[in-house]
């Protein structure tokens, strides 16, 4: 579903991704780990076009998309959440949904009301249409950044440490959209540093580090390798 | 539900509006020639307001030389109806037109640039325009030229009928320019653009197609701009490139009146441009006070609340007033996705 070929993105002289190639099969879900500075977030960035790639190819669904602008990737099936929730503050949480559902979703404004209101429901925001989204809480608006995301209608959904800072409660609320999602078919990539709640619904695990994969491959036997247990949680190999 | 104070507090603000809009449309049967002259500018002030907070407020296109397209709209006017002896109705029409054809080139040079660089660029791009006027020998270079009678009186043979007609003018753009915005920005583009007023990226990390919206609403505001240009060209009586380009006039006043009023909402241009011309009239007295004092009360205003008086008010107002946002349903769907009406969110 989705390729990365050669992918180089530097800053002046730091090569935050130096060199990647990875691909996704459709109905995967991939986890993404890495220590902070590793690059997730800066490929992310560069899968959904708000960063250019230094060099390299991007291809989702055999179409090649390195220089699409960010809403086209978007109507193309990329949906994404951000690690640090970006509500529309002054809308409710209906409106922001609403949004998704009517630009990246690409739905008559009649269609994308109904919709809105189904997405709302699946993310448990159906208490909290009409609330301003800047009045909502840490876990409504990971909820409200998941809700967005979906209704894009994306095929490939990019969710970005959806699990940080919650509670194991609040965690496990998410897991269950994120299962929900899976199930109904959606491609999921994961960068996450809640390792419990990524092996919960990892099919497979990435680990990056230093802008390149030193890892991947089933869950059990990446964070089993000596390399990842040297890089990522610190004990030697 | 709303509170019961809530309740009225919307109830009383929308009377408001519909008691004015009231005054507005009887407003020739009530008021003095000089009366409806001061409404006739209140009125042209408040479409261009309408314009900028749909550039600034939405579309992050805080240009600095809006005055451009009134300047533009002006002489188009000027010349349609004086060389090409249209009547004035359709010059005014054409002046709207040759604003939105000139939006087109100057698009394509400030759309290069952003933030403080596109402000600068659009004040230039206006300066440079406001110059090449005053070369126009045939508009009577820099000092302009007047309209001549027989064009004016095209509008009614006595001076109050002329007033009155040029006051129904401004009135129809206005109500257009307001109608028109309304439903651009309840309609799927208008949802997108209010998410990037809130925030930019991640709007069109949900799929609004950024470069679109804000050319849209740049085409959208110059024929408004233009055909105010020709409206206010018709009030005073003449072209010349220091008042018909004015960047006092057209631009500086017209960010006060948004910024105090509150950009970014519908209602914000509608308060920013009655607290302005209250001021203007009541304290023009006190001379370059008023000036000073408009200066201190926009910088009061962003300082206590960035959304201007209507974000004031909105602390004890709890909805819109002119419905722009959209409220959930209240009848919910049944639970069961159906397939033909909401669609998987895997497709």
């Amino acid at each position: 579903m989705l390729e990365l070929q050669s992918l180089y993105r530097h800053f002046g002289s730091l090569k935050v991704i130096d060199g990647l190639d990875l691909s996704v099969a459709k109905g995967e879900v991939l986890g993404v780990l890495g220590p902070n500075g590793a690059g997730k977030t800066t490929l992310f960035n560069v899968i959904l076009g708000v960063l250019a790639p230094t060099a390299g190819k991007i291809i989702f669904e055999g179409r090649e998309m390195t220089r699409m602008r960010p809403w086209d990737r978007c109507r193309a099936g990329i949906g994404r959440t951000y690690q640090v929730p970006k509500p529309f503050s002054n809308m409710s949480a209906y409106e922001n949904v609403l949004a998704g559902a009517v630009s990246g979703g690409g739905l008559p404004l009649r269609q994308a009301r109904d919709w809105a209101m189904e997405v709302l429901d699946l993310t448990g925001l159906d208490h909290r249409t009409a609330s301003p989204a800047g009045s909502l809480s840490l876990l409504d608006l990971k909820r409200l950044e998941f809700a967005k995301a979906i209704a894009c209608r994306p095929r490939l959904l990019l969710l970005d440490e959806i699990a940080g800072g919650l509670t194991d409660y609040e965690c496990d609320a998410l897991l269950e959209i994120v299962q929900t999602v899976r199930k109904q078919g959606a491609t999921i990539i994961w960068i996450e540093h809640v390792i419990h709640a990524l092996r919960r619904v990892a099919t497979r695990l990435a680990v990056l580090y230093g802008g390149a994969i030193i890892s991947n491959g089933a869950p059990d036997a990446v964070l089993a390798d000596p390399k990842v247990r040297e890089v990522y949680l610190g004990v030697e190999a | 539900m709303f509170e019961p104070k809530a309740f009225w507090t919307v109830a009383m603000g929308r009377g408001l509006l519909a008691l004015g809009a009231a005054v507005l449309i009887v407003g020739p049967a009530l008021f003095s020639i000089p009366q409806l002259q001061l409404l006739t500018q209140f009125l042209s002030l408040l479409v261009i307001a309408i314009m900028w907070n749909l550039l600034a407020g939405y579309a992050d296109i805080v240009s600095i030389g809006q005055h451009a397209f009134v300047g533009i709209g002006a002489y188009a006017f000027y010349g349609f109806a004086v060389f090409a002896g249209l009547n004035p109705f359709i010059a005014l029409v054409m002046a709207g037109a040759t604003a939105l054809l000139f939006a087109l080139p100057v698009m394509l040079v400030i759309f290069r640039l952003r933030e403080a660089y596109l402000a600068v660029g659009s004040w230039v791009v206006a300066e440079t325009l406001m110059l090449i006027a005053g070369k126009l020998s045939a508009f009577g270079g820099g000092s302009g030229v007047s309209m001549p009678v027989s064009v004016v009186k095209e509008l009614g043979a006595q001076p109050a009928l002329r007033y009155e007609t040029i006051y129904w003018l401004s009135f129809a753009l206005a109500g257009l320019a307001l109608a028109s915005t309304f439903i651009l920005m309840r309609s799927r583009v208008g949802i997108g653009l209010t998410a990037m007023r809130d925030d930019e990226e991640g709007a069109g990390a949900i799929g609004v197609n950024l470069i679109r919206s804000r050319i849209l609403c740049f085409l959208w505001a110059a024929p408004f701009l233009g055909i105010a240009g020709g409206i206010i060209t018709l009030q005073k009586l003449r072209v010349a490139p220091p008042a018909s380009f004015s960047i006092t006039d057209w631009t500086v006043y017209v960010i006060f009146i948004v910024v105090i009023g509150g950009i970014g909402s519908f209602e914000g241009p509608i308060i920013g441009t009655i607290v302005f011309f209250l001021i203007r009239q009541y304290l023009a007295d006190i001379g370059v006070w008023h000036f000073i004092l408009l200066g201190v009360l926009s910088i009061a205003v962003i300082l206590v609340e960035p959304r201007g008086l209507w974000g004031l008010l909105r602390r004890i107002v709890p909805q819109d007033l002119i419905p722009v946002s959209h409220a959930p349903p209240r009848r919910r769907r049944a639970q069961t996705p159906d397939a033909d009406k909401a669609p998987s969110p895997t497709l």
